[in-house]
């Protein structure tokens, strides 16, 4: 489903990701960790084209990312994706964040997508907020807001970027479920994440990254039974001991 | 002070002088509205040209800014009225076309449009940076195409969020209006001067002057606090991101 193959990217002379190669197939999950500065934001963006790359390809659904020629809004209408600060527009309704992909891009009727968008609200258990804004809710309502949001689309695949990181604890929990039981359903997720519960529960396989480069690509139950690299088992040792 | 005064003919005119100021206001005011519409949609465009990708975008809109912005306002009138008529015939040959007055009007307009738009494009790019730059990758994100997400997500808060110095700025304009003066126009202050100086009644003529500058401006700032409390967005802390 996404293919990165030997990507590099610079910002000026300073390389921020350093020949990576990795992919994610159909219905899997990958988690992506490392430390901050690392460029797993990076990396997770150049997947549904918000961060150029300069050398390499990534192909989504087959789909070359980086070729000139590729209708980059078709493209990332298919690609699902939450931040780190939630990012829901903060002048609509919640119906409205909702359901202005849907009828500006894939061309639903305002029916259509109400009913599309309330279905997905309702699934992450906020039906109620409809019609608040997003000021009104609290940090993990707002995030799992935003998963609805990008659900709402049809994606065939979801990209997480720290979902939980600007959260307080109390609502992490909140978000990861909902995270998970999208896992469970099979859908396709690239999720940088520092939880390594969810890792353990849901993920097929871990990538860890460090100074650009992906230095441990591994299954699940490798990475956490015995990380090859010095770097990922200090770092695995440090947020595990929190 | 004698307000019989404003009852009074002018000389060799039709009317009486409050007559004369009405329509000195009739002018100032349909001068601001219209320059405030050329203003605000170039100060938009310009606005966001300087917040692309596009570095040659960025340049432009930089350039024009700075224009605009570093000569005097009554230089540019003169600018407007005097020398541009003289340097590009197709200008020349439509403004011996107009009658003094709308000639007058029209250069008042451009010339407060092209000055207004300047500082509204410094306020419309600033508006759009103190967004956080995860806005535009959200909007992007849901397949919105740049200019959707510029009309869709972008500028709708950037706007909300520059309301304050937006009021400014209309103020300013309304004020900048009474410059027209120096190219003949005949509006509000052009009239008062008029006034005074044929009837001697300094006083009475600025102190109505001072009196309707005032009304217009505060009237000005309470259409635009209406406006920004009408678009307020519930639960959205100013400032957060
Ligand atoms: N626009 C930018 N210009 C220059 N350097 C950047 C820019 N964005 C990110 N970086 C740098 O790239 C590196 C990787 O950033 P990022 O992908 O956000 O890391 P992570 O998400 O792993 O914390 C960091 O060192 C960061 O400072
Ligand atoms: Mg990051």
């Amino acid at each position: 489903m996404i293919e990165i193959k030997n990507v590099s990217k610079w910002y000026g002379s300073f390389q921020v990701l350093n020949h990576c190669s990795t992919h994610v197939r159909k219905g899997e999950v990958v988690v992506v960790c490392g430390p901050s500065g690392s460029g797993k934001s990076t990396l997770i963006k150049t997947v549904n084209a918000l961060e150029p790359f300069q050398k390499g390809e990534i192909t989504v659904d087959g789909i070359s990312v980086g070729d000139s020629k590729t209708d980059l809004p078709k493209l990332r209408a298919k690609i699902g994706m939450v931040f780190q600060n939630f990012e829901l527009f903060p002048h609509m309704k919640i119906t409205e964040n909702l359901t202005i992909g849907q009828i500006k891009v894939l061309g639903r009727s305002p029916d259509e997508a109400r009913e599309r968008g309330l279905k997905m609200l309702d699934r992450v258990g906020l039906i109620d907020q409809m019609d608040k804004y997003p000021g009104q809710l609290s940090g993990g309502q707002q995030q799992r807001v935003a998963i609805a949001r990008a659900l709402s689309m049809d994606p065939i695949a979801m990209l997480f970027d720290e979902p939980t990181s600007a959260l307080d604890p109390e609502m992490i929990n909140e978000v990861l479920d909902v995270m998970v039981e999208l896992a469970q359903e099979g859908m396709t997720m690239m999720c940088v994440t520092h939880e390594m519960g969810f890792a353990r529960k849901v993920a097929h396989r871990v990538i860890f990254m460090d100074q650009g480069s992906i230095v441990e690509d591994a299954t699940k139950d490798d990475f956490f039974g015995k990380p090859r690299s010095e770097r990922a088992q200090q770092f695995l040792s440090k947020i595990l001991h929190h | 002070m004698n307000l019989g005064i404003f009852i009074e003919q002018v000389p060799d005119g039709d009317g009486a002088w409050w007559e004369m100021l009405a329509s000195g206001l009739g002018w100032t005011l349909g001068t601001a509205f219209f320059a405030w519409i050329m203003a605000f949609t170039l100060g938009s465009i310009v606005g966001v040209a300087r917040t692309t990708d596009k570095p040659s975008l960025v340049r432009a809109g930089n350039a024009y800014v700075e224009l605009f912005r570093n000569i005097p306002l009554i230089v540019q009138f003169f600018v407007w009225y005097f020398v541009v008529p003289g340097l590009v015939p197709a200008v020349k040959a439509w403004v011996v076309s107009l009658d003094p007055t709308e000639h007058q009007f029209v250069t008042s307009i451009v010339c407060l449009g092209l000055f207004t738009s300047a500082r509204i494009a410094e306020q419309v790019r600033a508006g759009i940076q103190s967004l956080s730059h995860g806005q535009r990758d959200a909007g992007y994100a849901i397949g919105l195409t740049r200019p959707q997400t510029y009309r869709h997500v972008l500028l709708p808060m950037a706007y909300r969020i520059i309301i304050p110095p937006l009021t400014s700025e209309v103020m300013n304009l309304i004020k900048n209006t009474a410059v027209a003066y120096s190219i003949g126009l005949v509006e509000l202050f052009f009239r008062t001067r008029e006034m005074a100086e044929m009837t001697f009644r300094y006083f009475e003529a600025f102190a109505a002057a001072t009196l309707i500058y005032m009304v217009i401006a505060m009237s000005a700032n309470r259409v635009m606090a209406l406006i920004e409390r009408r678009v307020a967005v519930p639960g959205y802390i100013a400032g957060g991101k």
